[in-house]
């Protein structure tokens, strides 16, 4: 490696970035080593004009002043070294280990960035997920190779759903291939990042599983490469070692949050609520990077977990998501609150991929007709309801009466079940059967008059 | 020398995909330029004093100050010639399968200036001969492109002369000479088997003329409710999760356009997968062939370089009118504008413009405008009638219409598709609102449908309509009361609009006989219900009761219609009608 000139003087600090000058032969995005007396930072050149660099810290610029530090650039981009024993280890969010395990050694190393993947060269994901969950596997089915957020708010018990579902799920069961669970917390409590931790050692899963931890008093920067680690890990492992990878990353929030931090920082024009302009592209960056390819063996499941400020949906943080996503988990305070679990508000959930890959030949044969019903059915529960509140469900038609009971039914027998019950999708189904059957059968307008005498249940 | 030494700009600023480059006195504004080492494909967007700001449609990770740029002398330009249909692009007409058998899996950076295939021999039938006299846009050779398009070859615009030598009808690849022609100045044009054209240049028309047909999609909300006309603008806007892609899916499939191009602008890459996978096993109705062989696909993913996606845009529709420009009517498909005005404003931001609504730059409107305006019905060069349509959808942050580029936009178009999110959680699909969607092609239309249909379809659609609206306000009433406390007669509106909305307006685009259907159909499934309407109507009026008049089995066969009717056979509605006539006669019957 070619020696690199050491630099002792910055210019600014200003947040994360500092600003050196008079430097040459450097490139956009070069990684930085700075040293401030013993410790060691790594930074990356985010901006060069003439012989002018920003240069983003990522373990934060606290402690620096203009000439205490020393600056080397490194003449490489940010890689990853990576090979399979990365499997049971745990990261921060630069990728170096904090579980005295010691370095990861390879001759093999990756950009963090990633690169595109080819549309042409993606195999369109079908495989059928079971994670055991009714309200999910019936009305919005994981598929493998699909990227599925949970919405969630805060107090709401969206990590004991992702748990459960990393726990349940078969994602590599019928085709016997190897898997492996990629965990990255990003910007969250002690607790949450403990509470997967444990659970993960319960399951005696540990040895499958990779961690890269951000905590939320870790450093600011790290939040941008935290996700990015954790991607490209699961790409090495999926698309070089032939792993199916279920990449949960949490909280997705505190990632934007970051990103809003430092583009505040570096002065950029500020678009909805002060988030970067570019803030869709970069989640896309990160999201996109799910999928399968045709020519190769594994697969990346992508399950981001996001608390929407104030539960409001159409921030842009949930928002821009559900653009790129396919699909959404969305969590309701109102079942949190009623004690129904997992708090499933299965309207506005959605998994746009499920229709190719449940129904015949996949899951069964009605699925389809189940799940179309159901939201059909169930959305006119919540019209029913709203007048209930004001004439009072006594008053109610005989018809709206048998909604009402529909609705209660379908929350607490079908959406509502134990944190470590599997209900097998066929399960499922017959559930769903049982609670339509409530139902008159002039009622279940989405449904052909073969598929209703097939399943209905009579009373 | 001074020429020489322009070459040598070299790089003086790196921020995302924004480079400046200094020595650039005599760049022209958007000529198209390679940066640095890695030849990484850029275009000037502003100069200042030899200072060129460049946007680069590459990653540019790894750019050093100094590395070189060099010129093109031209401007970002497409190859327009045979081997477009079929073929899925980049945002800058790259094609993604030959990028795959160069860069693995993922896009590289780096791979340099890629078009359509130089080496494929394609069977020329040439039209020619010496001594003809060809003028701009006219034909002088002809290619089966796929089994279901014509490519004809077009003498560039500008360019007209004498034809002095051919060669023999045979099999050429795209860079052989295949006509030359003597320009009025005496210089000799040789004429490839293809041209190029600069993206963000409309291709020259003889005239644009008035709409008068209409984009038949076989969607029933769309061909009754609220028709789209060849060469038309119309805009889908929704939230994520309401249908958007799912729709311009639909339109993509089966509208009656002879060329689709669907440009996936900064969208899922599953999803242009999908597009890919499927659209060469699903078979166009009219002629029997897979859509494929009609298509041109542009994927510009949401992960892919944000530049790309601001061009992909020019990309397709210049695509569409050198298609256009030979006599066919094109449907483009763009998923989604916003993604494209959001690439302006990360550019713009970039660029340090001074923002104006929601951070998006102040050019926004006319950049919107100049698009849809590439729309429209015309005379082309080579006196034939073209058309393109644009279908653009329009994902609304927040699914707020208010924002900047649904507002904008409802400016350009005529014909507004209003997705609703209400209607996507109860699986109503497509989830087009009836009472905030429009279309301003009724006028322009009812000639055609007065011919080719029937005088009555758009009168039946204003009477189906004010339907809808009047059970709008009584739902209003229904909320706070009850549906119990109406009149028969308003309660009878109610069960109507029911079956307008289930049996009519909802359409099952995963179901074979429902996906598509033919405007016939579509006609008489309309006439049906509303005589069910009219019989109901004089019943109740008759003092029969309403759970006498509303028939569960009547009702349940009318909203299955749409299923088990076929659509090449439809005198199965004859049939219904009569059985609603006789049901009506005898309960009428059995009341006096």
């Amino acid at each position: 490696m070619k020696l690199k000139k050491e630099y002792l003087k910055i210019d600014k600090v200003d947040g994360p970035l500092i600003f050196v000058s008079g430097i040459k032969d450097v490139f956009y995005g070069e990684i930085v080593e700075i040293l401030v007396g013993d410790e060691k930072r790594k930074g990356k050149v985010i901006r060069i004009e003439n012989e002018n660099v920003a240069i983003q810290v990522f373990e934060g610029t606290s402690g620096l002043s203009n000439t205490n530090s020393a600056i080397y650039f490194s003449g490489k981009a940010f890689e990853l070294n990576l090979n399979e024993n990365i499997l049971g280890r745990t990261f921060n969010g630069v990728g170096n280990p904090i579980d005295n395990g010691g370095e990861i050694y390879s001759d093999i190393s990756y950009n963090i960035n990633g690169r595109p993947i080819n549309p042409v060269a993606r195999e369109y994901p079908r495989n059928f997920i079971q994670t055991g969950i009714s309200s999910i596997d019936t009305l919005a089915t994981l598929i493998r190779g699909q990227k599925l957020p949970i919405f969630s708010g805060n107090g709401i018990s969206h990590n004991k759903l992702a748990d459960q579902i990393v726990r349940q799920s078969n994602i590599s069961k019928e085709s016997g291939g190897k898997f492996a669970v990629i965990f990255a917390a990003i910007g969250v409590k002690y607790d949450d990042a403990a509470f997967f931790k444990k659970s993960f050692e319960d399951s005696g899963a540990s040895e499958k599983v990779v961690m890269f931890i951000n905590l939320a008093n870790d450093p600011i920067v790290e939040r941008i490469s935290t996700p990015r680690c954790a991607l490209t890990a699961a790409e090495y492992l999926a698309f070089e070692k032939e792993y199916h990878v279920l990449v949960v990353m949490t909280d997705i929030t505190s990632y934007c949050e970051a990103l809003r931090e430092i583009s505040s920082a570096r002065e950029e024009v500020p678009s909805r609520k002060g988030y970067p302009g570019y803030l869709y592209s970069d989640l896309a960056s990160l999201y996109e990077r799910a999928g399968i390819l045709s020519d190769r063996e594994g697969s990346i499941t992508l399950l981001p977990i996001l608390t929407m400020p104030n539960n409001d949906i159409s921030h842009p943080i949930p928002d821009l998501t559900g653009y790129i996503t396919e699909g959404q988990i969305v969590l309701s305070k109102d079942f949190e609150q009623s004690d129904i679990y997992p708090p499933v508000d299965v309207l506005p959930s959605l998994s746009r991929i499920m229709k190719d890959g449940i129904g015949e030949g996949y899951t069964r044969k009605d699925h389809p007709d189940v799940a179309n019903q159901l939201f059909a059915s169930y959305s006119k529960v919540k019209d029913i309801r709203d007048l209930a509140q004001i004439i009072g469900e006594n008053d109610l038609s005989d018809v709206d009466k048998l909604y009402m009971e529909f609705g209660r039914e379908f929350e607490d027998g079908f959406i509502n079940q134990d944190r470590f019950e599997l209900r097998s999708i066929g399960e499922s189904l017959d559930l769903g059967w049982k609670m339509l059957s409530i139902l008159p059968k002039t009622e279940l307008d989405r449904l052909s008059s073969e598929v209703i005498e097939e399943n209905y249940i009579e009373k | 020398m001074v020429k020489q030494m322009s070459d040598y700009s070299k790089v003086i600023m790196v921020n995302g995909p924004v480079v400046k480059a200094d020595n650039m006195l005599e760049a022209n504004m958007r000529e198209m330029v390679m940066v640095g080492n890695n030849k990484l494909i850029g275009e000037i967007i502003s100069i200042d004093n030899g200072v060129g700001t460049i946007q680069v449609y590459e990653e540019t990770e790894g750019l050093k100050i100094g590395e070189k740029v060099v010129r093109t002398y031209k401007p970002l330009s497409l190859k327009l010639g045979p081997g477009l249909l079929e073929n899925m692009f980049d945002g800058i007409e790259r094609p993604l399968r030959k990028i795959n058998e160069i860069s693995n899996g993922f896009i590289k950076e780096g791979i340099g200036l890629l078009s359509i295939d130089e080496i494929k021999k394609w069977n020329v039938e040439i039209i020619v001969k010496p001594g003809d006299i060809l003028n701009q846009g006219e034909f002088y050779a002809l290619i089966d492109e796929t089994s279901l398009i014509e490519h004809r070859l077009m003498v560039p615009p500008k360019i007209s002369g004498e034809v002095i030598e051919v060669k023999p009808d045979g099999s050429y690849s795209i860079e052989e000479v295949i006509v030359k022609i003597k320009l009025k100045d005496g210089r000799i044009y040789d004429l490839k088997m293809y041209q190029e054209w600069p993206v963000r240049d409309p291709r020259p028309i003889l005239n644009r003329m008035k709409l008068f047909k209409p984009l038949i999609t076989g969607q029933r909300v769309l061909d009754v409710f609220f028709p789209l006309a060849k060469g038309g603008t119309a805009a889908i806007p929704g939230g994520f999760g309401t249908g958007k892609t799912m729709t311009q899916h639909q339109l993509a499939k089966w509208s009656d356009a002879d060329i689709i191009v669907y440009i996936g602008c900064g969208e899922r890459g599953n999803e242009m997968t999908d597009v890919l996978n499927e659209f060469p096993k699903l078979v166009d109705p009219k002629s029997k062939k897979p859509i494929m062989e009609r298509t041109i696909l542009i994927a510009n993913t949401s992960n892919m370089p944000v530049a790309a996606r601001e061009a992909s845009i020019y990309t397709g529709i210049t695509l569409a009118e050198y298609y256009r420009d030979m006599g066919y009517h094109i449907a483009i498909m763009a998923d989604s504008t916003s993604r494209w005005a959001e690439a302006l404003r990360e550019i713009s931001g970039r660029l340090e413009e001074m923002p104006a609504e929601g951070g998006y730059p102040a050019y926004l409107p006319s950049r919107l405008a100049e698009f849809y305006e590439r729309a429209g019905y015309c005379k082309t060069l080579s006196k034939k009638e073209g058309s393109i349509t644009i279908i653009g959808a329009v994902s609304p942050a927040g699914g707020d219409f208010s924002e900047p580029v649904t507002e904008n936009t409802k400016r350009f178009v005529n014909a507004f598709l209003a997705l609703d999110k209400k209607l996507a959680y109860s699986r109503h699909y497509p989830a087009i609102n009836w009472l905030s969607s429009y279309s301003g092609y009724m006028d322009d239309l009812s000639d055609w449908y007065t011919e080719n249909i029937s005088g009555d379809l758009l009168v039946l659609r204003g009477k189906v309509m004010k339907i809808l609206h009047e059970e709008d306000k009584l739902s209003d009433i229904v909320q706070l009361v009850g549906e119990d406390v109406l009149p028969d007669d308003q309660r009878w509106i109610l069960a109507i609009a029911h079956i307008v909305k289930v049996a009519f307006l909802q359409q099952n685009a995963f179901h074979d006989v429902d996906t598509y259907v033919p405007l016939p159909k579509q006609h008489l499934m309309l006439e049906l219900i509303y005589h069910l309407y009219l019989k109901g109507k004089h019943a109740i009026n008759n003092g029969i009761a309403l759970s006498k008049v509303k028939d569960a089995e009547l009702f349940s066969k009318v909203i299955k219609m749409k299923y088990t009717i076929p659509n090449e056979d439809i005198v199965g509605i004859g049939t219904l009608m009569n059985e609603i006539n006789d049901y009506f006669t005898e309960l009428e019957e059995k009341y006096e």
